[in-house]
C-alpha cells in the first residue's frame, strides 16, 4: 500500500490498539476542545444576566433567524457524512460533490453569523459595550473561527482530490475532517441552547 | 561514602542537631509584631490553635517518615557480599494499612477545620457588634464606621473585648487584609463585599498590611489596629466625629491656606473645609494618627516633611504626585496637619 | 508532482540527510529533540536562578536597595514563569522524549514532526517572553497574573503583560502538541506484549501527565484570551466597572493551575519510581498502587482548585468542600511515599548520585507534602496564604521534589544519551550542596511566613522579626548556585571525558538499557517482544521471583515487528526512519510571529501600551500567517519517507 502524502507513515505501521495514530490524536484534540469551549461557555454563564447596561439578549436576538442558520449548519454535518460515505466506497466524484456542499453550507452559516453580528452592532451591541457583548461575541466569534478553519480544511481536501491525492485507501483524512466538523457542529448546538434559547 | 555512614552511625549527635535545628526554627515563632502565632483575640486563637494541632501532627509524621527513610537507606545499603535481593512486589495488607491511617489522621484534622470555618464565617450581628468597612486602595487602607459616621485611614481603632464585623472591599485592584495577631486574612476584591469578624482581647497596637500583590508599592501598604479600653475608644470616637476648628496657630493657619489653594483639595477631604476629594485618604483628624503614607512611616515631622517633599520618591508609584512644594510651604503644612487632632 | 506510488519507488536514502547544526534544526528524531529540550531547559533554569539570586540579594537585608520595587515585581514574575514553563516542564518533556520511546520499545514517537514543532514553538515562546526585558519591561503581576491588576488601567507602563500573554499562549501550544504526541505514542505504539501494567512507571506518569496537559491548558488558554481581549479590544471580562468579577480569573487560572502542579510533579515521581528499583535491585513495591495512585491524583486534581482561593471569601460551604477534597488528595500522594520506602526495604542499595537525588526527593517532598496538608485547612490557611509559608511549601515540592527528581533523571539517563557517565564524585558534591543549600534557603521561610512576612514584597522594614531568616535564606540561595556551577562543570567535562558507560551501566531493569549508549537512530534493531514487567531484568536474570508470566500471542512472522524489520539485519541496516523536515520549524516560526504580530500590535506600531483597540493587527501578523500556512501545508503534503511496507 502506498504511503499517503497527506499523512504517510503512521498509516502503514501497526498500532497497539489497531486505531490509526491520527484518529486517536483527533479524538484527543477534540477532548481538549471540549475544555476550551467549556471554559468560554462557563464564562458566558457566569456573566449571564449581569450586564449593567443594555442592549440585553432579549432585545437583541432573532431566534427564528438563528434557528435557520443552525439548521443550515446541522445539514452540513449530513453532507459531511455523505462525503465520507462516498469516498469509503471509492466514489471520488461523489465525495467532491458532498465536500463542496458541506463547505458551502458552512459558508452560508458563517455569512449568516456575519450578517447577524453586523445587525447587533448596528443596534449598539459591541465587544466592549457590556458583559453580554463581550461574552457573546468572543464565544460565538471563536466558534465561527473554528468553522472557518473547517471550511478551509474542506476546501483544501477538495483541491487535493482534484490532484488525485484522495482515494479510498487514504480516506482517513476525510474521516478526521468529518470528526472535526461534527464536533464544531455539536458545539454550536450547545451554544445555541445556552446562549439563545435559555429564557432571560 | 564511608564518612557519611560514620556520621549517621553517631546517630544521637545527628538527632540532637536536627532537634536543635527544629528548636531554632520554632523559637522564632510568636515574637514578631505581625506574627500569626501570638494571637490576641478569640478568632486568632482558634485559628492558631488549629494551626498548632496540624503542625505538631505533621512533626510526628515527619519524624516517623524521615526516620523510616533514613533507617531503610542505611540498613539496606549495598554490601559487596550481596546477591540479588528477594524480588518482592508488594503487600496488600500494608497498602490497606497505610491508606487507612492517613485517612484517619486527616479526619482528625478535618473535623476541627470545619467547625472553625463555621465559627469564623458566622458574622456576629446585633447592637453590640461594631461594624467597620475596610476599603483597600493602591496603596493605603481606608476605614469607615458607618454607624458612627467616621472615615479615617491607616489605622483602625476598636474597643477591647468587642466583636467587630468587617466588610472588606476594594476601590481598585485585589488586595488582602490581614492583621495577623487578631484573625485570618481575607481578600479585598472590587465589586465584592467580603465579610469577616474579629475581636481584640488585649489592649495594644497590632500591625497589619496588604498580602495580595497589588502593584508597585504593595510592600508599603500597611496599617495599624488599636485595641483600646472602652473609655479610650469612646473618646477616640468623639474626637473623630468632631469637626476640627480652624487652626489658631499662625503657622498652621498658613498651612491651611496653602492646603486650600493647592491641588490637595482635589484628592483629600478635611471636614469643615472646602477639601472634599475622595481619591486619597481622609485627613480630617490626621493629627491624631501615629503613622503616615499607608502606615509606611511613623508620623514624625521629619517624615511628614520628607513625604510632602516628594511622595513618589518615598513611595514608588504613589498616586500623590510631587507638587513642587517649597520648604516653607512644607513647614506650614506640617504644622497645619499636626493641628488636625 | 509525483504520486504516492511514484515516491515509493524513487527512494533516495541520502536525499534528506543533513550535517552539523542543520541535522539538529531539521531533526525529527526524538532523542535529538529531547536533548535540545534538555539543554534549552537548563539554560532557562539558570536564567530563572539568576532572577532568584537577585530577589534574594534584594531581600538579604531590610530596606534593600539592590533593585527598585517595579524591577522586583518583574523579577519574581519572571522567576516563577520561567521556572515553571521554561525550565521544569520542558525538562520533563526532555525525558518524555528521550526515554519513553525507548522504554516502550518504539522507534520514535507517533508524530515525529509534531515533536520537532513542539520544541521550536517552546524555544520561540521562551525567547519572546524574555524579550520583554529588552522592550520596556518584563511582566510584573506575578506568574499567576491576577486580574484586575493586569488590566490596562492598572498596568500600562510597559508591554510586559502583553509579552506574558503571548509567551504563555505560545508555550501552551507547545505543551499541548507534545502531550498529544505522547498520549498517542504510549497508548498506540508500544512493543508487542507491553501491556499497560508492564510499562515502566515513568512511562505511566508520562501518560497521566499528558492527559492532564491536554485538558488543563485549554482553560488557561481561555483565561489568557479573555485577558488579552480586555487589554487589546476593551472587552469587559475582568472589568468591575462593567459588572465583571475579577475573581473569575482566579477560578479559571486555578482550574488550570492545580492540575498544572501535578503536571510538574508526576514526571519526577515517575523518574524516581524507576530509579529506586534500579539502585535497590528490587522491583517497585506496589507497582499497581503507585500507577493507579497517579491516575487517582490526576482525577482528583480537578476538584481542589479553590484551595488556592481560601482567602478570597468564597464562603464556608465552598471552603469546607475544597478543604476535604484537598485533604483527600494527600492520601494517594502519601501512599506513593510508603511504596517508595517499601521498594528500598530489603533491597541492596547502591548510593550513586541518581539514588541520592531520589532519596532527597522523598525526604524533601515529604516536608512539602506535610506543609501542603497544613495549607489544606482553611482556618490555618488564612494564617499561611500569601506569606512565605507558601513560598516554603512550593519550593519544597518543586525544588526538593521536581528538581531533585529531574536531576536524578539527568544522572541516570545521561549515560544512555551520551555514552558516558557523569563524574560520580562531582555528582555527590552537587547533591549535597543542593540539599543543604535548599534547606538553608527554604526551611526558615516557614517561620518567616508564620511571623507574617507577605509574599512578593520588594522590601521589609527592620524590627519585624524577619531579618535573620531572610539573611540565612540568601546564603542558602548562593549555596544552591555553587552546586549548579559544579553540575555545569561536570556536564561539560563528562560529555567529553566521562567514563565510557556501555549499554547498561546501572544494571537496569527496563528496555532502554538493552540497547547501545547512545542508541542508534532506529533505537531497536528488532522490536522486542515483552513478556513481563521489568523486561530487561527478566531477560538478564530470568524470572527471579516475578512469577507473573502470561502467554502473549506472537506475531506470525516469527518475531519481526514488520516486514521491513524482517529484511533488516541485526545492525538495523535497511530500517528507515522518518526523514528530517524543515516544515516544523517553519510552522513554529510562523505561529510565533503571527501571535506576536497580533498581541504586540501596540509595541510594533509604536503605540503606548494599553492603546485600544489594538486593531487591525500589525503587518507582522500577516507575515506570520503566511509563513505559518506555508509550514502547515508543506507539512501536510510532504511525504514522510521513501519507505513503503
Amino acid at each position: 500500500m502506498a504511503e499517503a502524502s497527506l499523512g504517510g507513515h503512521a498509516a502503514a505501521v501497526e498500532t497497539t490498539t489497531g486505531l490509526d495514530h491520527r484518529k486517536m490524536v483527533m479524538w484527543a484534540f477534540l477532548g481538549s476542545e471540549c475544555l476550551f469551549f467549556g471554559s468560554l461557555i462557563s464564562t458566558y454563564l457566569v456573566y449571564r444576566n449581569r450586564s449593567l447596561t443594555g442592549p440585553f439578549p432579549q432585545d437583541t436576538f432573532d431566534i427564528p433567524y438563528t434557528s435557520v442558520s443552525s439548521f443550515v449548519l446541522l445539514m452540513s454535518s449530513l453532507t459531511m457524512v455523505l462525503a465520507l460515505a462516498a469516498i469509503q466506497r471509492g466514489n471520488v466524484r461523489g465525495m467532491r460533490t458532498w465536500l463542496v456542499a458541506t463547505g458551502l453550507l458552512g459558508s452560508v452559516f458563517l455569512g449568516g453569523q456575519v450578517y447577524e453580528f453586523t445587525t447587533f452592532i448596528a443596534h449598539g451591541l459591541s465587544l466592549s459595550r457590556n458583559l453580554f457583548g463581550t461574552t457573546f461575541f468572543v464565544l460565538t466569534g471563536f466558534h465561527g473561527a473554528h468553522v472557518t478553519v473547517g471550511v478551509v480544511i474542506l476546501f483544501s481536501l477538495f483541491l487535493n482530490s482534484l490532484r488525485g491525492k484522495l482515494t479510498r485507501e487514504n480516506s482517513l483524512v476525510v474521516e478526521l475532517a468529518g470528526l472535526y466538523w461534527h464536533f464544531v457542529d455539536v458545539v454550536w448546538v450547545v451554544i445555541f441552547t445556552v446562549v439563545y434559547l435559555l429564557p432571560y | 561514602m564511608a564518612s557519611r555512614v560514620h556520621l549517621l552511625r553517631r546517630r544521637p549527635l545527628v538527632w540532637i542537631l536536627l532537634a536543635g535545628l527544629l528548636a531554632l526554627l520554632i523559637s522564632g515563632c510568636g515574637t514578631g509584631p505581625q506574627s500569626a502565632l501570638a494571637p490576641a483575640g478569640p478568632v486568632g486563637m482558634r485559628e492558631a490553635g488549629l494551626y498548632n494541632l496540624i503542625f505538631w501532627m505533621a512533626v510526628v509524621v515527619f519524624v516517623l517518615v524521615e526516620g523510616l527513610l533514613l533507617f531503610t537507606a542505611l540498613r539496606f545499603r549495598r554490601r559487596t557480599s550481596d546477591g540479588i535481593p528477594s524480588q518482592i512486589h508488594g503487600n496488600t495488607r500494608l497498602e490497606i494499612v497505610w491508606t487507612i491511617i492517613p485517612v484517619l489522621i486527616l479526619i482528625v484534622i478535618a473535623v476541627p477545620t470545619i467547625t472553625t470555618i463555621a465559627s469564623a464565617s458566622t458574622i456576629p450581628q446585633g447592637p453590640d457588634v461594631l461594624k467597620v468597612t475596610v476599603i483597600g486602595h493602591q496603596w493605603w487602607w481606608e476605614f469607615r464606621y458607618p454607624d458612627l459616621g467616621i472615615v479615617t485611614a491607616d489605622e483602625m481603632h476598636i474597643p477591647v473585648g468587642t466583636k467587630v464585623a468587617l466588610t472588606v472591599e476594594s476601590a481598585d485592584v485585589i488586595h488582602s487584609f490581614w492583621v495577623p495577631r487578631l484573625a485570618g486574612k481575607i481578600q479585598a476584591i472590587p465589586r465584592r463585599q467580603n465579610e469577616m469578624w474579629l475581636q481584640g482581647d488585649e489592649i495594644g497596637e497590632f500591625y497589619g498590611q496588604c498580602y495580595q500583590l497589588c502593584g508597585t508599592s504593595h510592600a508599603n501598604m500597611r496599617f495599624r489596629v488599636f485595641v483600646q479600653s472602652k473609655a479610650d475608644f469612646d473618646a477616640w470616637v468623639k474626637d473623630q466625629q468632631a469637626v476640627p476648628a480652624p487652626p489658631t496657630d499662625p503657622e498652621a493657619a498658613k498651612g491651611a491656606q496653602i492646603f486650600q489653594s493647592k491641588a490637595c483639595v482635589g484628592c483629600h477631604t478635611i471636614a469643615g473645609t472646602n477639601a472634599k476629594g475622595t481619591i486619597g485618604p481622609n485627613l480630617t483628624h490626621f493629627g491624631s494618627r501615629t503613622t503616615i503614607a499607608g502606615a509606611m512611616l511613623e508620623k514624625t515631622d521629619a517624615n511628614l516633611a520628607m513625604w510632602l517633599h516628594d511622595p513618589p520618591g518615598v513611595k514608588p508609584g504613589s498616586i500623590m504626585p510631587n507638587l513642587g512644594l517649597t520648604d516653607d510651604e512644607i513647614k506650614a503644612l506640617v504644622a497645619y496637619l499636626d493641628s488636625l487632632k | 508532482m509525483a504520486t504516492a506510488e511514484h515516491a515509493a519507488t524513487t527512494h533516495q536514502p541520502d536525499r534528506r540527510r543533513y550535517e552539523g547544526i542543520w541535522s539538529w534544526i531539521f531533526t525529527v528524531d526524538h532523542k535529538k529533540i529531547g536533548v535540545m529540550y534538555g539543554v534549552t531547559a537548563v539554560c532557562f533554569f539558570l536564567i530563572g536562578g539568576i532572577e532568584a539570586l537577585l530577589i534574594r540579594s534584594q531581600l538579604m537585608f531590610p530596606n534593600g536597595k539592590v533593585v527598585s520595587p517595579d524591577q522586583f515585581n518583574e523579577l519574581f514574575t519572571m522567576h516563577g514563569t520561567t521556572m515553571i514553563f521554561l525550565a521544569l516542564m520542558p525538562l520533563s518533556v526532555a525525558f518524555f522524549n528521550i526515554v519513553v520511546p525507548l522504554q516502550i520499545g518504539a522507534r520514535d514517537v507517533a508524530f515525529p514532526r509534531l515533536n520537532a514543532f513542539s520544541y521550536w514553538v517552546y524555544l520561540f515562546g521562551g525567547l519572546l517572553l524574555n524579550a520583554s526585558y529588552l522592550f520596556g519591561g518584563a511582566p510584573n503581576a506575578g506568574w499567576f497574573g491576577y486580574a484586575n491588576l493586569t488590566e490596562v488601567p492598572y498596568n500600562h507602563s510597559s508591554y510586559g503583560i502583553d509579552f506574558w500573554i503571548l509567551g504563555l499562549q505560545i508555550l501552551g501550544v507547545s505543551s499541548m502538541a507534545g502531550a498529544f504526541n505522547f498520549l498517542v505514542t504510549i497508548i498506540n505504539a508500544r512493543a508487542p506484549g507491553m501491556t499497560f501494567m508492564r510499562m515502566p512507571l515513568f512511562t505511566w506518569m508520562t501518560l497521566v501527565t499528558s492527559f492532564l496537559l491536554i485538558l488543563a491548558f485549554p482553560v488557561i488558554t481561555v483565561a489568557l484570551v479573555e485577558l488579552m481581549f480586555d487589554r487589546l479590544f476593551a472587552t469587559n471580562f475582568f472589568n468591575p466597572a462593567a459588572g465583571a468579577e475579577p475573581i473569575l480569573w482566579q477560578h479559571l487560572f486555578w482550574l488550570f493551575g492545580h492540575p498544572e502542579v501535578y503536571i510538574l510533579i508526576l514526571p519526577a515521581m515517575g523518574i524516581i519510581s524507576d530509579v529506586l528499583p534500579t539502585f535497590a535491585r528490587k522491583p517497585l513495591f506496589g507497582y499497581p498502587v503507585v500507577a493507579y495512585s497517579g491516575v487517582a491524583i490526576a482525577f482528583m486534581s480537578w476538584g481542589v482548585w479553590a484551595h488556592h482561593m481560601f482567602s478570597a471569601g468564597l464562603g464556608p460551604v465552598a471552603n469546607a468542600v475544597f478543604s476535604v477534597t484537598t485533604m483527600l488528595i494527600a492520601v494517594p500522594t502519601g501512599i506513593k511515599i510508603f511504596n517508595w520506602i517499601g521498594t528500598l526495604w530489603g533491597g541492596s542499595i547502591n548510593f550513586k548520585t541518581p539514588l541520592l537525588f531520589a532519596l532527597g526527593f522523598i525526604a524533601m517532598f515529604t516536608i512539602g507534602g506535610l506543609s501542603g496538608v497544613m495549607l489544606a485547612s482553611p482556618p490555618a490557611d488564612w494564617l499561611e496564604n500569601d506569606t512565605y509559608f507558601v513560598v516554603a511549601h512550593i519550593h519544597y515540592v518543586l525544588f526538593g521534589g521536581t528538581i531533585f527528581g529531574l536531576f536524578a533523571g539527568i544522572y541516570y539517563w545521561f549515560p544512555k544519551v551520551t555514552g558516558r557517565l557523569l563524574d560520580e564524585r562531582l555528582g555527590q558534591i552537587h547533591f549535597w550542596l543542593m540539599l543543604i543549600g535548599m534547606n538553608v534557603t527554604f526551611a526558615g521561610m516557614h517561620v518567616l511566613g508564620m511571623e507574617g512576612m507577605p509574599r512578593r514584597i520588594a522590601t521589609y522594614p527592620p524590627g519585624m522579626g524577619w531579618d535573620t531568616w531572610n539573611f540565612i535564606a540568601t546564603i542558602g540561595a548562593f549555596t544552591i548556585a555553587v552546586g549548579m556551577l559544579v553540575f555545569i562543570y561536570n556536564f561539560f567535562a563528562s560529555v567529553r571525558h566521562g567514563q565510557v558507560a556501555g549499554p547498561d551501566p546501572w544494571d537496569g531493569r527496563t528496555l532502554e538499557w538493552s540497547i547501545p549508549s547512545p542508541p542508534p537512530p532506529y533505537n531497536f534493531a528488532r522490536i522486542p517482544i515483552v513478556r513481563a514487567r521489568d523486561p530487561f531484568w527478566v531477560q538478564k536474570y530470568g524470572d527471579a521471583g516475578h512469577g507473573h508470566g502470561r502467554v502473549v500471542p506472537m506475531p506470525v512472522a516469527g518475531g519481526a515487528h514488520d516486514a521491513e524489520e524482517a529484511r533488516a539485519d541485526e545492525h538495523g541496516e535497511g530500517i528507515h526512519m522518518p526523514d528530517p523536515s524543515y516544515y516544523p520549524i517553519v510552522a513554529a516560526l510562523g505561529l510565533a510571529v503571527m501571535l506576536a504580530g497580533v498581541i504586540l500590535t501596540n509595541l510594533i506600531l509604536g503605540n503606548p501600551p494599553g492603546t485600544q483597540p489594538a486593531w487591525p493587527p500589525s503587518w507582522v501578523a500577516f507575515v506570520g500567517l503566511v509563513v505559518f500556512l506555508y509550514g502547515i501545508y508543506g507539512w501536510a503534503l510532504e511525504p514522510v519517507s521513501g519507505h513503503s511496507s
